[in-house]
């Protein structure tokens, strides 16, 4: 672990117990694929050292909401946000099992996993309305951004009026387009990111101590 | 002969059922093949109990899910009473359900949706 990482966690955690701030419950919501998890295990290791749950390229590997407690996070002029993070699976309006089969499951395990799914997706669309006090939502930013399912999601935040932050992930590939999100979603806070890189996460945190503090 | 049954939903009827009545009908409908257009969309609250109801009904070799559509949200300009009460104006405007293993949305733009529908 390097000292930076060291720091920051020291910092933050002497901030939290000087300001005794409340904390946000943050969801992370977006498709499946997108990136969910990875950011998530991102965050929690950068500042609590801890993963959050497992990443694959099979979608739906995340299949129950998972909240991550306590993480305290601190902006470059010292200002500091202690939020849970909520990672929830990828919202769809559909889920067949026979897609699981491609990824060489058998017809069992993958009924199991699209139930699992199912119930996942229905979850993270309850603790929305219930539970969650901020959204990052999270895009890959190689895909149209223009999908129904993620049109109708930012319908849905800025109808309970929670603050949002668009993540425009994985612009590490050559085809990815953050400014198709941009104009796409113009009246929120876009932040381009490559999760597995960690490119331009510094930007994130930021914008994440502003947003949601 | 083989087809399918489109739905044509008046916002008069719509207006008229509450919430929960809406998504039972929509779901009833998509369920047994039919397609569903709704002459006005459906509230953002009502779209999350729809994603959330979908997935509730989602059977192994059966009900997998549902396709949706509807053109981008207008803002309205509040009237004063709205203004009093700090709500916006969100227009919902027609929309196109279906089921996903039938219905196949090829191309949206501002005013148009094309769809593919295919029989079971």
């Amino acid at each position: 672990m390097n000292i930076l990482v060291q720091t920051k966690r020291r910092l933050s955690k002497f901030l939290m117990a000087f300001f005794k701030k409340k904390k946000a419950r943050i969801g992370i919501y977006g498709p499946p694929n997108a990136g969910k998890t990875t950011l998530a295990n991102r965050i929690a290791r950068d500042w609590t050292g801890e993963d959050v749950g497992l990443v694959s390229e099979v979608p739906h590997e995340t299949r129950r909401a998972v909240r991550k407690s306590d993480i305290s996070i601190t902006g470059s002029n010292g200002s500091n946000i202690t939020i849970d993070i909520v990672d929830t699976p990828g919202v769809t309006t559909k889920i067949d099992y026979k897609d699981f089969l491609e990824y060489g499951m058998d017809k069992e395990t993958a009924v199991i996993r699209a139930r699992e799914a199912t119930e996942g997706v229905a979850e993270a669309m309850h603790w929305l309305r219930e539970d969650i006090n901020g959204v990052m939502y999270m895009l890959d930013a190689t895909e149209d951004p223009f999908m129904q399912v993620n049109i109708m999601m930012i319908g849905i935040i800025e109808s309970r009026k929670l603050p949002v932050i668009i993540v425009a992930n994985k612009i590490d590939l050559p085809d990815a387009s953050p400014q198709r999100i941009r104009s796409a979603f113009p009246q929120h806070p876009v932040v381009p990111i490559s999760c597995l890189e960690g490119k331009n996460i510094e930007d994130l945190y930021e914008k994440m101590v502003e947003h949601f503090g | 002969m083989q087809g399918i049954q489109i739905d044509l939903i008046s916002s008069e009827k719509l207006a008229a059922l509450t919430s929960m009545e809406k998504i039972h009908l929509i779901l009833d409908h998509v369920r047994k093949g039919s397609i569903i257009i709704l002459e006005k969309g459906l509230s953002p609250d009502e779209q999350s109990t729809l994603i959330e109801m979908t997935m509730r009904e989602i059977l192994p070799d059966g009900f997998n899910g549902i396709e949706i559509e509807t053109y981008p949200s207008r803002d309205q300009s509040p009237g004063f009473l709205q203004k009093l009460l700090g709500r916006s104006a969100i227009e919902s405007r027609l929309t196109v359900i279906g089921p996903a293993n039938q219905l196949r949305m090829i191309k949206k733009e501002k005013d148009i949706i094309s769809a593919w529908v295919s029989t079971r």
